[in-house]
């Protein structure tokens, strides 16, 4: 199990992680996630010894590691655009890991033999790795860095480098490979549909902090700031007045309970909003969402409209029926009242992009609930 | 189609090197071709004794022995000195580093008698070391005499040749993606290990063309060797010079520059290879590799090297600055003012300041001679494709390795004789600095044409520009600043230029390194002080030159 606390880690002025406490479980896999810059990859660089922490304790399995030097710490980390030593073959790159170890040579053949074997590159152990392909290099990189059989695994991005192709085959595989070798993994990813598909625990990071832990399906219910609604990609409302646990939404009441009286954020659940038609009518509870469309792309299986209601931010809807109405036509939508969570002020109500730039700062949400954001 | 165009670009590539390639035939291949002719058939008919001679003579055994092993410890010592330097120039960021890195580059373009000179004033017993040594002793101190011994040889071409290194691999390492070594050090390697097992060999292209370089640098050192060395002590080029202007012996100093040659050729044929076999690395922008020194160690180990460096490379020039203001007395412009005054110009047999005219007038006029001839090639080896461009490319790296003695030893016997008989023209000089400037300016060019990415061209021409117009619109604009270095640093060379030159400059018109080197070798203080007061001007003006590059900020001078 690897323990983080409290840990600090910044670039002569730059903070890059700041009071981070975090753990990844025994054989479990937990998804860093994050947009760039949020100080994900630093947590991988200081657990491995890369960086030096500024303030913060690491452990694993009981062992401080911090103090220790990164080839001391028995971790494995696979680079972002991979790293592989482009003087080497193949199987050179996968057997460093062993050999630094010390092993003998039959162990450290059969190591990179099974390694290469996990990831299905057998056939290649003696080309040198300049003549990959992309995705076989993500492939060799994996391999390599689970050949030392370390206690604890991190990804770095693992599949940023990699077309949408790729990345669907591998994303497919890497959850057989993290069963097959049991082992703790940290794996972080800028893509909420990679931490999706991988994770046993989903943690989000937000400029150098830890926005929330969750599993993926709870993170998905029950998200708790507008950052971690507005990176999973939900809708959310800003300032609605709540009363008596009922927040008064532009088509009509949500029921929030628990949630003291003042403005809120709301954010609508994947779900809470569906496209309406004679076959599917509006169902009894439902809130009626009047709105005209105004983009509608083709997605393969389901069609998704891009619709404007008459009032309250746009919505976007996977529709599956026969019939579509295309862009200008009126629709109605149905609200599944519901489907909504209220969340934690977080200062960013802005979304993550626009920052402190134009939103003013503004003091936690519980205490000054009344506070309007421009 | 394809056809056509293959045939438009080789007529274009023959009409750009229609110059260059004259220029190279006449100036270069017919002076080596006349000094093969003289070494082995000294007589007008093939006569191999002269060879045997140098067979046999054991002299000449011992002079080219002792060139190829000084040549191999300078390497060895400008590697060992030049790896930290290049790993803390290129990796570590600390303030000062910019100014450092240029400031390094000066030793490399000073001229051969300026440093000569400097580490006389540093290793002679009026040193500052020696001063110290007795101020701390008294009487009973030591008096280190480090001229005229291989000490002092081989210290002088680490100081020449750092920058070579610092550049060369600095280059490369800066572009290595740390990330690579970062794996390493997860995947269990030391520090130590890490180094030998990835580092090393990703920079071993870099390591061994630098190698190279300053192996033939060293190997064909002359200026340094003549004012440092002593008996026992000569190279090869030296021993050219003696044979040619003490012995009078032409048929010894030919086939002492044919043995110079073919030694050479053959490393310029070992670099080849190495170039050739570089493997393609994940190469990432340098701004992403460097960053500010982290623990405690890497602060000590970037201390250590910024004190090497301030030691080897500015205390020879502060010492030659200070040897040129002492009057044995205290600090004056004595030697300054002896120096252009009428009353000491028999030494030099004219005033000091025509030295200086001399040079700037021949620094120029090679300047642009290198330049026409540098940038044609350049342009030519930028258009020609596959085979055409690797010869051109190889043809040019010839006289870089080709040493300024035998260019001059060349010009002297080859262009004496109708239809070209130059002797005493006033020509010879520039057109010989000229020709060993010429591939510093395509090593300075090359790199930018080669660099403009080919879909800018096609862009124009789609947009409908002539090849005449693209090269104006495109490749002039962003060559400009590559112009300007190019054009600095052979002007530097030219000025600086002693190897040649003291074959071909005539008593009356002295450069400023000629007449540095007679009043060396002239008896007295006062003799000794003008040479300190003249190199200190040399070294100025050249500096002058780097500097002005530098504002340029275009970092390819001393690369190879």
């Amino acid at each position: 199990m690897l323990r983080i606390t409290d840990l600090s880690v910044s670039y002569g002025d730059h903070v890059a992680v700041t009071g981070l406490s975090l753990d990844a479980p025994d054989g479990k896999v937990l998804c860093v996630l994050g947009p760039s810059g949020s100080g994900k990859s630093t947590v991988l660089r200081a657990v491995a010894g890369l960086e030096p922490p500024r303030a913060g304790t690491i452990e694993l399995d009981g062992t401080r590691l911090d103090g220790l030097r990164p080839d001391q710490r028995d971790v494995g980390l696979m680079f972002q655009e991979h790293a592989l030593f482009p003087h080497r073959s193949v199987d050179e790159n996968v057997a460093f890991g062993p050999r630094m170890r010390g092993l003998g040579r039959a162990t450290v053949r059969r190591r990179v033999e099974e390694a290469l074997a996990l990831v299905d590159m057998s056939a290649t152990a003696r080309r040198p790795v300049t003549e990959l392909s992309g995705g076989e290099r993500q492939r060799v990189a994996l391999a390599r860095s689970i050949a030392p059989r370390p206690k604890l695994l991190m990804l770095d991005e693992p599949l940023g480098s990699l077309d949408r192709t790729l990345q669907t085959r591998l994303l497919e595989d890497l959850p057989h490979v993290f069963r097959e070798l049991g082992t703790t993994v940290v794996y972080v990813t800028h893509d909420q549909h990679e931490a999706l598909a991988l994770a046993d625990r989903v943690a989000v990071m937000r400029d150098g902090r830890l926005e929330q832990v969750d599993e993926p399906a709870a993170l998905w219910r029950a998200p708790r700031t507008t950052f971690v609604a507005d990176f999973l990609g939900l809708t959310y409302l800003t300032a609605l007045p709540v009363r008596d646990g009922v927040a008064s939404g532009p088509w009509g009441p949500l029921p929030v309970p628990g949630t003291p009286d003042g403005e809120h954020d709301v954010v609508l659940l994947p779900g809470a909003v569906r496209a309406t038609d004679p076959q599917r009518p509006r169902r009894p509870g439902e809130l009626a969402v009047p709105a005209y469309v105004a983009d509608r792309r083709f997605a393969g299986d389901h069609v998704r409209l891009v619709a404007t209601p008459d009032a309250g931010p746009r919505l976007s809807v996977a529709v599956r029926s026969e019939v579509v109405p295309a862009p200008g036509d009126r629709c109605e939508l149905a609200l599944d009242p519901r489907a909504v969570r209220v969340l934690e002020d977080d200062g960013a109500a802005d979304g993550p992009l626009a920052l402190t730039l134009t939103s003013p700062s503004r003091p936690s949400s519980s205490e000054h609930p009344a506070q309007e954001p421009s | 189609m394809n056809a056509a165009r293959t045939r438009s670009r080789r007529g274009t590539t023959a009409a750009l090197l229609t110059v260059p390639a004259a220029f190279l035939a006449v100036f270069f291949l017919y002076p080596v071709a006349t000094i093969v002719v003289t070494g082995l058939a000294p007589e007008g008919h093939p006569e191999l004794g002269v060879l045997g001679r140098v067979v046999t003579d054991p002299s000449v055994r011992e002079v080219a022995w002792f060139t190829l092993w000084q040549a191999l410890l300078s390497t060895a010592a400008t590697l060992a000195v030049g790896l930290p330097g290049a790993y803390v120039l290129s990796r570590i960021d600390f303030r000062g580093r910019r100014l450092l890195q240029a400031g390094v580059t000066i030793p490399f373009v000073l001229p051969t008698v300026v440093v000569g000179s400097a580490f006389l004033a540093l290793l002679g017993p009026r040193s500052p070391v020696n001063a110290a040594l007795s101020a701390l002793l008294g009487e009973a101190a030591p008096t280190l005499d480090l001229r005229r011994t291989v000490t002092a040889i081989l210290v002088a071409h680490v100081f020449f040749n750092y920058a070579v290194v610092v550049r060369t691999v600095g280059g490369l390492w800066s572009l290595i993606d740390p990330r690579v070594e970062d794996a390493a050090r997860v995947l269990g390697a030391s520090r130590w290990r890490t180094f030998r097992e990835v580092t090393l060999p990703l920079l071993r292209p870099a390591i061994a063309s630098a190698a190279a370089i300053v192996f033939l640098f060293t190997f064909t050192s002359f200026g340094v060797i003549l004012l440092l060395g002593g008996p026992g002590r000569a190279t090869i080029e030296v021993e050219i010079h003696r044979a040619t202007t003490q012995l009078l012996d032409l048929p010894l100093a030919s086939t002492l520059a044919l043995l110079q040659l073919v030694a050479v050729v053959a490393s310029l044929l070992v670099y080849g290879r190495l170039q050739r076999r570089t493997t393609t690395q994940p190469l990432v922008g340098s701004a992403t590799t460097l960053r500010a020194p982290r623990s405690r160690g890497e602060r000590w180990f970037l201390r250590a090297n910024l004190v090497l460096v301030a030691a080897l490379l500015l205390a020879p020039l502060l010492v030659l600055v200070e040897r040129s203001l002492s009057t044995g007395a205290g600090y004056a412009l004595t030697n300054y003012r002896n120096l252009f005054s009428a009353e000491r110009a028999t030494v030099l047999a004219v005033p000091a300041g025509e030295a200086v005219r001399n040079s700037l007038v021949f620094g120029v006029a090679a300047t642009a001679v290198a330049f026409v001839v540098g940038g044609l090639a350049a342009t030519a080896a930028t258009v020609s494709r596959g085979r055409a461009a690797d010869l051109v490319d190889r043809a040019l790296m010839v006289p870089l390795g080709t040493s300024a003695v035998t260019v001059g030893f060349g010009f002297l016997i080859a262009l004496r004789h109708p239809p070209l008989d130059l002797r005493g023209s006033v020509l010879l000089v520039p057109v010989a600095q000229a020709l060993i400037a010429t591939p510093f300016v395509v090593r300075t060019l090359l790199p930018v044409l080669r660099s403009i990415d080919e879909r800018l061209r096609e862009a124009a021409a789609v947009l409908g520009a002539t090849p005449a117009r693209i090269w104006r619109e495109v490749d002039l604009p962003i060559v400009g600043r590559a112009a300007l270095v190019a054009a600095g640093f052979s002007f530097a060379i030219a000025v600086g230029e002693f190897g040649a030159t003291v074959f071909l400059a005539r008593a009356n018109l002295p450069t400023m390194p000629t007449a540095i080197f007679r009043l060396l070798g002239r008896p007295g203080a006062a003799n000794f002080g003008e040479a300190m007061a003249m190199s200190t001007l040399l070294m100025l003006v050249t500096a002058a030159a780097i500097v002005a590059i530098d504002r340029l900020r275009i970092g390819q001078v001393g690369r190879f």
